[in-house]
């Protein structure tokens, strides 16, 4: 089985070469200005100078893709646990958009398993059966949800847990250690943003327990116990959790826990690096080649606001190369 | 035709396939590595061939031993002994042994050392030399049962 990606993990293996480097990244952080950025990541291949930078984001991720289809058409499934999250974005922005007048261009995102034009069609009309099964209930409940309570927050919650639920089987589903430890990694960081914004809001332990996924690595009983008592509970709770390095990062601001949560996932794959069989290199590509392409969404927005480069520098994710 | 004969020839028969088969998967999976190494840069063609064909000498060496043993049982020139004894012939299997089970081995784990081997040479084209030596140290063992096999034919037939 493992046998059966050598061509792929040995194609992926170059294409590594032309990461974005920890170098790079510091020669973009000290670059004067957006345009020099732009001029450094036209060098490196990114875009080219009539492009606008949301535009070159989304040619970079297309060429991921694109590169990824190539190596191996026949298992794209495996990948889907990547562009689930896409599929919830765009349920929720249907259920939203099913419960407004009006259309609203530029909601949806392009990269999901599923079309999103359908999507929209299916939650318009309430006929869910073009939706697959797992979302079909999902759907429906955060669309009567919507309607009856007008809880915008509510229906985020019902959609966001089934999207967490969705990434974790998937991931489990896979039987890829690395695809688990990501579906795992995805959830349990889900759940706890959603502790930490629950506290902040004082949403009690009723709301939790219907926002929070269950997963491995955290207790959700006792999460929603201690989100529902206030930040400190939580901190006190993830202290004797794996993810026990996070509460520094949560203390100090949301900007480092997010860097935090993009820095775990990377040391999670970097053991991919030397390793010459399996789908992992493969999926681990994909996940640097996303974690690049955010990190120079950073840089640019930043350079753009004419942000301190000591405070930009602290925003920057660790890269896998 | 006797039965001494029957597994003498089987011994050189097994030495042959089996080396080849591992051989053969071995610079397989090698390949499919060195392919994907060199649609991205060809300019790796040189290196990585030499990786990949690094697990075919076991191939080679099975072949030696049925060549050696087919020559000394006398297939090979038309003097061979229809009457060879059941234990003599017993003897030669058991000369093919190392071989047979040794080599293709050798040859699948040689294979899958020159995959990682090609990884290495992707990313850092000036480790070619170090990069030969980790495959290269699995062919010992494929050297030591070829020799093994080759001295236990040549001493059976001095018997």
């Amino acid at each position: 089985m493992a046998e059966q990606y050598i061509y792929a993990v040995a194609r992926v293996r170059s294409r590594e070469l032309s990461l974005l480097n920890e170098s790079v990244i510091g020669q973009l952080c000290a670059a004067s200005g957006e345009e020099d950025c732009l001029r450094i990541l036209n060098e490196k291949g990114w875009g080219n100078p009539d492009l606008p930078s949301e535009e070159m984001f989304r040619e970079e991720e297309k060429k991921t893709w694109a590169f990824i289809r190539e190596l191996v058409p026949d298992q794209m499934q495996i990948f889907d646990v990547f562009r689930l999250t896409a599929d919830y974005h765009n349920l929720k922005a249907a259920v939203k958009e099913s419960c407004i007048d009006g259309t609203h261009p530029g909601i949806y995102q392009e990269d999901g398993t599923l079309d999103a034009g359908v999507m929209e069609t299916a939650v318009a009309e309430s006929d869910y059966e073009a939706l697959p099964k797992s979302m079909r209930a999902v759907a429906q409940e955060a669309k009567e949800t919507l309607l009856q309570t007008r809880d915008g927050q509510l229906c985020d919650a019902i959609i966001d847990r089934a999207a967490l639920e969705a990434v974790r089987e998937a991931g489990a589903k896979t039987g890829e250690k690395l695809l688990q430890d990501y579906g795992e990694l995805i959830c349990a960081t889900g759940d706890i943003r959603i502790a930490v914004r629950s506290a902040k809001c004082g949403k009690d332990r009723q709301f939790l327990m219907k926002a929070l996924a269950p997963c491995e690595t955290l207790d959700i009983e006792l999460l929603a116990d201690a989100a529902s008592s206030g930040m400190d509970a939580v901190c006190a709770y993830l202290d004797h959790t794996v993810y026990a390095d996070a509460v520094d990062e949560l203390k100090a601001s949301v900007a480092s826990f997010e860097r935090w949560c993009d820095n775990r996932m990377i040391e999670t794959i970097r053991p991919q690096i030397h390793n010459p069989f399996g789908i992992g290199p493969v999926a681990a590509y994909i996940l640097a080649r996303e974690n690049e392409i955010r990190t120079v969404r950073i840089i640019l927005a930043a350079k753009r606001n004419s942000l301190p480069e000591e405070m930009l520098r602290e925003r920057v994710r660790a890269m896998y190369v | 035709m006797s039965l001494g004969l029957f597994f003498a020839l089987t011994g050189a028969a097994l030495a042959a396939a089996t080396s080849g088969l591992g051989s053969a998967r071995g610079v397989g999976i090698a390949g499919q590595a060195a392919a994907g190494s060199c649609t991205d840069n060809p300019d790796l063609f040189s290196k990585v061939l030499i990786l990949q064909l690094l697990p075919g000498t076991q191939g080679i060496y099975g072949l030696l031993i049925a060549f050696i043993c087919l020559s000394q049982i006398g297939l090979l020139g038309g003097s061979a002994d229809p009457n060879m004894s059941l234990s003599t012939g017993l003897l030669y299997l058991a000369a093919c042994v190392p071989v047979i089970i040794v080599e293709p081995i050798s040859a699948i784990n040689q294979g899958r050392t020159s995959v990682a081997s090609i990884a290495m040479v992707t990313k850092k084209q000036e480790t070619f030399g170090k990069s030969m030596i980790f495959p290269a140290m699995v062919e010992t063992y494929a050297i030591l049962a070829l020799l093994i096999s080759i001295l236990a034919i040549f001493g059976v037939a001095r018997l």
